[in-house]
């Protein structure tokens, strides 16, 4: 069977590859500390030497559309063609072209079918920065096969958040199920606080630093039972109206198991959000 | 009242460039384009397939016909839908991050619960 050698949760800010790149007086007084901690992070993910990616993450409106929308949803395809032409605009994403992984592709979408979860699928998938950005921080070199799984954190209604820590449970048992030698790595991308397109957005920090506070303890804790008792999707309106993509940290809590303690944490306050950092290893420590 | 409609204007007009720069300059011209030729067309059909039904109120295409993001979000137009496009009309007047906190400080008034964004 394939093995869970890394299950990875961390933010996507949009803005890090355009500062990590900058020089001169573009560069930003922020972009050499941010880039030391996501060069440390990345080393947590290749330490374990995974061959594949399950990557999670949340399609902004981009091609996921209000006329067919899924709640969640599997690319099947060999290839995947990734960020859009407003990425592009503004935040300087690159054009990028990521490998499928068809055959765990597959394998997710018949298996998590018979799980209980009605799970949509695509086989002409363009991916954004929720996806990309992980590519861009963990894995640069952009040489392994993913399987993207994207998730509605967007379009009311959304599925309640115990659905995306099942969600993250049923993807952990069926990446160890897999009738493969591989090593499989599980990234996912979410929110702390945020607000877009509302009056407590691009303040100095984040819109709730003291939801931050929690929900990193939440996180690094594997405090599930404590999140999902504190967490509605009424009461995350209260930290900012895009704070929903916390959900995603929550399928990521799901992946790693309750009660397991993070091995990695780290965190990075930056203007108008808190950057946040996870690794979990599952096998008890990188072989 | 047709959230939906509203927010499909802002999708398609976000993610092709030549409607952002039509957009900016002919915001009037571009918005009765619009719901006259795309509002009704599915997007991933051909126009034989199009909706008959689709239409705006005067307040949303007046709204839109405005640029007043304010009153889109009162609206209950998709925050992050009317946050991108207006930062790619309007950010490249503005300092760094000068739209960004322009836009936070016109949307002030606003407490919570905000408008419901539910289509």
């Amino acid at each position: 069977m394939a093995e869970l050698v890394a299950v990875i949760a961390s933010t996507h800010h949009p803005f890090y590859y355009r500062a990590s790149t900058a020089t001169g007086e573009e560069r930003p007084p922020f972009a050499d500390e941010w880039v030391r901690k996501v060069e440390s992070f990345r080393e947590t993910l290749t330490r374990a030497r995974p061959d594949v990616l399950v990557m999670v993450g949340s399609d902004h409106f981009h091609q996921l559309w209000l006329d067919n929308m899924p709640q969640f949803l599997v690319g099947k395809a060999p290839f995947y063609d990734a960020n859009f032409y407003n990425e592009e605009r503004e935040f300087g994403l690159p054009k990028m072209l990521l490998r499928g992984q068809e055959d765990l592709s597959a394998y997710v979408l018949r298996e998590g079918l018979d799980a209980g979860f009605d799970l949509a699928f695509s086989n002409e998938l363009r991916i954004d920065h929720s996806i990309t950005c992980p590519i861009i921080t963990l894995r640069p070199q952009n040489d392994l096969p993913i399987v993207p799984v994207y998730t509605n954190i967007f379009a009311p209604p959304l599925p309640q958040p115990k659905r995306f820590v099942q969600l993250g449970q049923t993807i952990r048992e069926l990446v160890e199920s897999w009738p493969s030698e591989q090593r499989v790595a599980v990234i996912g991308t979410g929110h702390l606080s945020l607000e877009l397109g509302g009056p407590r957005q691009f303040g100095p920090h984040g819109p709730d630093p003291e939801f931050d506070r929690k929900a990193v303890d939440w996180i690094a804790g594997g405090d599930l039972e404590k999140c999902l008792g504190e967490v509605t999707l009424e009461s995350l309106h209260l930290p900012g109206n895009a704070t929903h993509g916390f959900m995603d940290f929550m399928l990521m809590m799901g992946v790693a198991g309750e009660g397991q303690r993070a091995d990695y944490v780290d965190s990075y306050d930056l203007f108008h959000t808190m950057e946040a950092y996870f690794t979990w290893y599952p096998g008890g420590g990188v072989r | 009242m047709s959230k939906y409609l509203l927010n499909k204007f802002l999708y398609t007009v976000d993610r092709d460039p030549e409607l952002v720069e039509r957009y900016r300059e002919d915001p009037v011209g571009t918005v009765a384009w619009w719901e006259a030729e795309q509002a009704n067309r599915i997007l991933n059909c051909v126009g034989g397939e199009s909706s008959t039904w689709l239409r705006f109120d005067d307040t949303e295409r007046d709204a839109l016909s405005t640029h007043d993001y304010p009153r889109l979000f009162e609206l209950g137009a998709h925050p992050f839908l009317t946050l991108t496009l207006f930062i790619g009309l309007f950010e490249r007047d503005h300092e760094p991050m000068g739209f960004q906190t322009e836009y936070a400080r016109r949307l002030a008034h606003f407490t919570l619960p905000y408008p419901d964004i539910a289509t």
